[in-house]
């Protein structure tokens, strides 16, 4: 599952730029993750802060 | 809510779209989902002076300061200075007063502006695009309108709802993290750009100072190359090295696209403008004045569409020749360069950086460098050939 630990994201959009599945989405300061997110752990690369991660 | 056209996205390529259509006549709407415009920056905010006055009349309120050259450093410490060329004057701006200023520059023009407006997606009838479904401050809202223009950013769903894949490849986004700092060292009249493989792997430190010794002190690495939190772990450890006594007082993160030009920046009823179309300079990583370009060309087209009373793919056209002849050409040139610049170690690095020391660059812009770099390194710069001279 992708967890987003909210006390470290600067919302700053580059996750959903790079989701290929189109399942975040960035409302002002929260991330939200919808159903379709497969996991593939790209967000969590691209993540300046470290706030996006896989947890199995 | 009826209109001629939605700007979905209240940054500087939806403002001035907004400003241009509304100007020309057009019932526009734009719809920013922050409740502040402007706020939070994702952004260096530095941007040439010569480019922004051909587009708009900058108020001082605008800019924090005037910058008359840069300093490239090399891996090994190496320095090339470049001062007093058209393009090494620029300015360094305040983005959140900036952007606002623009956007009240739309209203003024005409436009309704809408904060705290989310677009939820694309609204159709008859399988044509008819407007955009919203949340405004929670409360949803349907506007009406043939044509929509996202400008909606790094993080651009419009595109995807109108069927234009924009999503970014992890070597086509750099990860960005920034701090604004006050340090006693920081020139005031000078950018400063640090390259190296372990300080900034595939992108560069940069520092654009804001005046009185306050600074945007960032850096972007490649998407390929970052893994979770890289980006503000390699800032903060540049910062101990460099800056030692620097004081924080500003956070800023972000994703910058740099895949080159799109293919296509329109779908049936939607254009898309700035970062939201890739059109961020893929060397530089400078996206504000491409954005804004995209945005009066966008205006234009949006205007005479309507007149026309053509919205399709074939009525907008135009925008697509026109940005990719404007400032597609650039951007796909800037691709190469970063596709090239982006492979070479830190000796090439120091080796490039040390063939100028005995170089004249104090009259030099970017493509003038790069010109000296060539005829120095015909080597190691032979993949360059075609693009530099």
């Amino acid at each position: 599952m992708l967890t987003v630990n909210r006390y470290k994201c600067c919302y700053c959009g580059a996750c959903v730029a790079v989701c290929p599945t189109c399942s975040l989405e960035l409302v002002e300061t929260w991330l939200e993750v919808s159903a379709e997110c497969k996991e593939c752990g790209l967000c969590t690369k691209i993540c300046p802060v470290g706030a996006l991660e896989v947890e199995a | 809510m009826k209109c001629d056209l939605i700007v979905v996205g209240g940054g500087p390529g939806g403002s001035m779209a907004a400003k241009t259509a509304a100007s020309a006549g057009l019932k526009v709407v734009m719809l920013e989902k922050r409740q502040e415009i402007g706020d939070p920056v994702r952004c260096a905010e530095g941007v040439s002076m010569k480019g922004l006055n051909r587009m708009v009349k900058p108020e001082p309120k605008w800019i924090s300061s005037v910058v008359k050259g840069a300093r490239i450093y090399a891996p090994d410490g190496k320095r090339v200075v470049m001062s007093e060329s058209s393009s090494g004057n620029g300015y360094i701006l305040e983005r959140k007063v900036f952007d606002r200023g623009l956007a009240m520059q739309a209203a003024q023009a005409g436009a309704k502006v809408l904060v705290k407006t989310r677009a939820l997606g694309l609204l159709r009838k008859d399988g044509a695009i008819s407007g955009v479904s919203a949340l405004r401050i929670g409360e949803p809202l349907q506007i009406e309108a043939p044509l929509i223009i996202g400008a909606d950013g790094v993080e651009s769903k419009v595109g995807r709802w109108a069927g234009i894949d924009t999503t970014l490849k992890l070597p086509d986004i750099e990860s960005c993290a920034q701090f604004l700092v006050h340090d006693a060292s920081i020139d005031d009249e000078y950018t400063e750009f640090f390259l190296g493989n372990s300080i900034a792997p595939s992108g560069y430190v940069w520092s654009f100072p804001k005046g009185e010794k306050l600074a945007n002190i960032g850096l972007g690495i490649q998407g390929s190359r970052s893994k979770p939190g890289e980006a503000v772990r390699l800032l903060r450890q540049f910062m101990k090295t460099r800056f030692p006594n620097g004081k924080v007082v500003e956070m800023v993160v972000g994703g910058d696209p740099c895949s080159g030009p799109i293919d296509s920046a329109i779908a049936d009823g939607v254009m898309l403008v700035g970062d939201a179309a890739h059109q961020t300079d893929p060397f530089t990583g400078g996206g504000i004045l491409n954005a804004m370009q995209a945005g009066i060309i966008a205006g234009e087209v949006a205007a005479e569409a309507i007149t026309a009373c053509d919205v399709s793919r074939s009525g907008l056209k135009e925008y697509d020749d026109r940005w990719k002849e404007d400032i597609g050409k650039i951007i796909a040139k800037s691709f190469q360069l970063k596709e090239f610049f982006v492979k070479l170690t830190d000796k090439d690095l120091n080796h490039l950086i040390g063939s100028m020391a005995k170089e004249d660059m104090s009259k030099m812009d970017l493509a003038g460098m790069l010109r000296v770099l060539f005829r120095l390194n015909p080597k190691l710069l032979w993949g360059l050939k075609s693009l530099i001279i």
